[in-house]
């Protein structure tokens, strides 16, 4: 078990080394092959109509008319030893980890997103939390009693929660309960050392809405695996065996339905750290969602590549623990 | 296991729970037999006696039969073999007695007499209580029927704990015991293994210390060795039969594999479409079976002591689908002989007939037909 956990982490530094890899070649590399003159791409970096000199500046200052190789050492060093910009009027510097210096806002890159982290984390974790009890239950529910008006009601509306769009659902939760009825008013995120109780009645109408969407789809998938696991041979056995049929269906079935959730759970959970752009934009959470959004519309290169290299980061890191759990789980992965 | 070593005895509590059981038991079985008496009917003698056993599938299809009005009895110590092709109803016969069909929407009727307690008519939490530890099953194929994640100590000892009041190093220490009684070397260490560690043999040695891991008094195994190579099947038949003598308990065999019953079976029971074709001890089966259909399974069974054919005799056709049994005798579409009855065979459904002492057969053929025709039949073989 240690041997693979150990195996399973050198992988991941590996694969978050080539993740920065692909992430610099598509913002530096590109653009060249593209017949992108520095002075061109040095634009790119700086304020709207920006003088000749800062162009400049900012050309000299990323080294974008060095050698690939020598940007790329750049790139890295100063996400270990930090870096200083020379922003114009003053010098600025980037503390580590450095993922860049956003000339745009006159910022480094990363305190700006850490101070969003905490929204979309409170916002996934909260939801995920939700659609797992929720999808789960309802999915074991349906599988048992297959073909039942519950089976049948809850699959449908399952149907419903995937095809409804969160901008949509969001929007209808909005107008119902924070403005006509307003039981959850001012939906804005106060944090949870300011304000626990705040903290959670804000988010509850984003939980419910996000986990709508993805526990109508963890339903679905459990009451598959369910009536799958359920007609297997070793179910009959632990029958044979004399077990209520309670423990049955949890001890034997649900155990062994569960195991293929749980790496579609960390494929979602990690996505979503990397900001739940739609449910953030619909709610008015400023997290890294609203932060890349942003990013995009004011096509702030760093801003970019910081966003794109943290979100690969969870990802790769749930699908880490996703193999752990996963060896945990399932027996016969360890051997 | 020797009587002294029983893990139940010389443990306070495992004995009170025993006495009290027997308790229970015997209001039980009073209870039982006054319903009888009202019915009329006669005491069940042997410790299994099934009378009149159907068990119907509703389908979209139609009603499935796969078990039409099966008769048989018992008794501890003897072993009977169910032989059939598939589709025959053997295993639906077997996960019958064992209450797995009660609930769900399968339509159970007739008698299952345990000790003399109906099973059919019993209460569904009576009949969990006995499953696991009065009556148990093993399975044919050992890696599905073993739960992938669990080791194999956690799956023996989950049947003894909830059937008997003891604590897990008790159970574990009785699970050791078990997998040494199977076989299985270096037993302790190997109880923490997964199934999937096991090879095919040594699994169902695991499996058969599942199954007796409550002295079940009847132990049904539903094709034991199919997924297994010859040299090991001879060995996990030799390992059932030797258990059987050790804890005297009824064992019914379920096969198509003729030789696996020649060796182990003192009765023999051949199953056909949901009926029963022919019964009788081991010896008559073998020596003059009555029914075409038991000569055609006989037949296409490869045997070194004949003169070698060309080719092995097999039945022709295919067993009948079970929602639409053939009228009259349900072998008369594949059988050579039933032209032989006037017509009878398509219109009446045989009655089992005794041919012999305790020897039954369910065909139209006169007693001294059948007796002629195998002769026969024996004579062109050799």
């Amino acid at each position: 078990m240690v041997t693979f956990i150990v195996r399973r982490l050198i992988a991941t530094v590996f694969l978050l080394i080539i993740v920065s890899m692909v992430t610099f070649a598509i913002f530096f590399w590109l653009p060249k092959l593209g017949g992108q003159t520095t002075y061109g791409l040095a634009t790119q970096y700086v304020g709207r109509n920006p003088t000749r000199e800062a162009v400049l500046q900012v050309e000299q200052q990323l080294g974008l008319n060095q050698p690939l190789y020598l940007q790329y050492w750049h790139y890295l060093s100063a996400i270990v030893v930090g870096e200083h910009y020379n922003a114009g009027t003053a010098t600025a510097y980037c503390p580590p980890p450095c993922f860049g210096y956003s000339f745009k806002n006159q910022q480094p890159v990363w305190p700006m997103m850490v101070s969003d982290i905490p929204v979309t984390l409170s916002l996934a974790i909260g939801a995920s939390i939700l659609w797992l009890i929720g999808g789960i239950s309802i999915g074991v529910l349906s599988a048992l009693k297959r073909g039942s008006i519950f089976d049948r009601f809850s699959m449908g509306v399952a149907l419903a929660g995937v095809s409804l769009p969160i901008f949509f659902t969001g929007l209808i939760a909005l107008e119902l309960f924070s403005y006509r009825w307003p039981i959850f008013p001012n939906v804005t995120y106060v944090p949870i050392t300011q304000n626990p109780y705040l903290w959670a009645r804000n988010l509850v109408l984003p939980w419910v809405c996000l986990a709508f969407l993805y526990a109508a789809l963890y339903a679905r998938l459990t009451r598959a695996g369910m009536l799958e696991t359920m007609s297997e041979d070793y179910i009959r056995t632990a029958r044979a065996k004399g077990l209520q049929e309670r423990t049955v269906i949890v001890k034997h079935g649900l155990r062994a339905a569960l195991t293929p959730i749980v790496t579609i759970f960390g494929m979602d959970l990690g996505l979503l750290l990397g900001g739940a752009i739609l449910t953030e934009v619909t709610f008015s959470l400023h997290g890294l969602g609203l932060f890349t959004i942003e990013a995009v519309q004011n096509q702030d290169f760093p801003e970019i590549m910081g966003v794109v290299m943290l979100a690969s980061f969870f990802i790769i890191i749930a699908n880490l623990f996703v193999d752990i759990l996963y060896a945990y789980v399932d027996p016969r992965v360890r051997h | 296991m020797a009587e002294g070593e029983s893990p139940r005895q010389g443990d306070g509590a495992g004995g009170r729970l025993a006495r009290r059981r027997a308790r229970h038991r015997s209001a039980m079985e009073l209870e039982a037999h006054a319903t009888r008496e009202r019915a009329g009917e006669a005491e069940p003698s042997a410790m299994l006696d099934i009378r009149d056993l159907r068990i119907h599938f509703p389908t979209d299809d139609g009603l499935v039969k796969a078990v039409d009005g099966l008769s048989f009895t018992l008794d501890r110590g003897r072993t009977l073999g169910i032989v059939g092709e598939s589709g025959s109803g053997k295993s639906v016969t077997s996960l019958g007695i064992l209450g797995l069909y009660n609930t769900g929407n399968a339509q159970m009727s007739g008698k299952i007499y345990l000790d003399g307690e109906d099973l059919v008519a019993a209460d569904q939490d009576r009949v969990r209580e006995l499953r696991g530890s009065k009556m148990a099953m093993i399975f044919q194929d050992s890696l599905s029927a073993l739960h992938p994640y669990y080791t194999i100590g956690d799956q023996i000892t989950e049947a003894y704990l909830i059937h008997n009041k003891v604590g897990k190093n008790a159970a574990r220490a009785h699970a050791v015991d078990l997998l040494k009684r199977v076989g299985i070397p270096q037993a302790a260490r190997r109880l923490d293994d997964y199934p999937h560690q096991f090879s095919g043999g040594m699994r169902q040695r695991a499996m058969i210390a599942m199954a007796l891991s409550c002295d079940p008094e009847l132990l049904i195994a539903d094709e034991p060795t199919t997924a297994l190579d010859v040299t090991v099947q001879a060995q996990i038949l030799d390992l059932i039969s030797d258990l059987q003598q050790e804890y005297d308990s009824a064992v019914i065999m379920i096969t198509h594999d003729l030789g696996v019953v020649a060796e182990l079976a003192d009765d023999i029971l051949v199953m056909y479409a949901g009926r029963m074709a022919e019964y009788g001890s081991s010896e008559d089966v073998f020596t003059h079976p009555g029914h075409p259909y038991t000569w055609g399974l006989l037949g296409s069974m490869p045997r070194l002591d004949r003169t070698r054919m060309d080719r092995l005799l097999s039945i022709r056709g295919t067993p009948p689908s079970l929602i639409n049994v053939p009228a009259g005798c349900p072998f008369n579409p594949r059988c050579d002989y039933a032209a032989r009855n006037n017509g009878r065979s398509e219109t009446e459904v045989p009655a089992l007939r005794p041919v012999g002492p305790g020897h039954l057969v369910a065909c139209h053929l006169s007693t001294d037909e059948q007796r002629r025709i195998w002769a026969e039949r024996d004579r062109v073989a050799s």
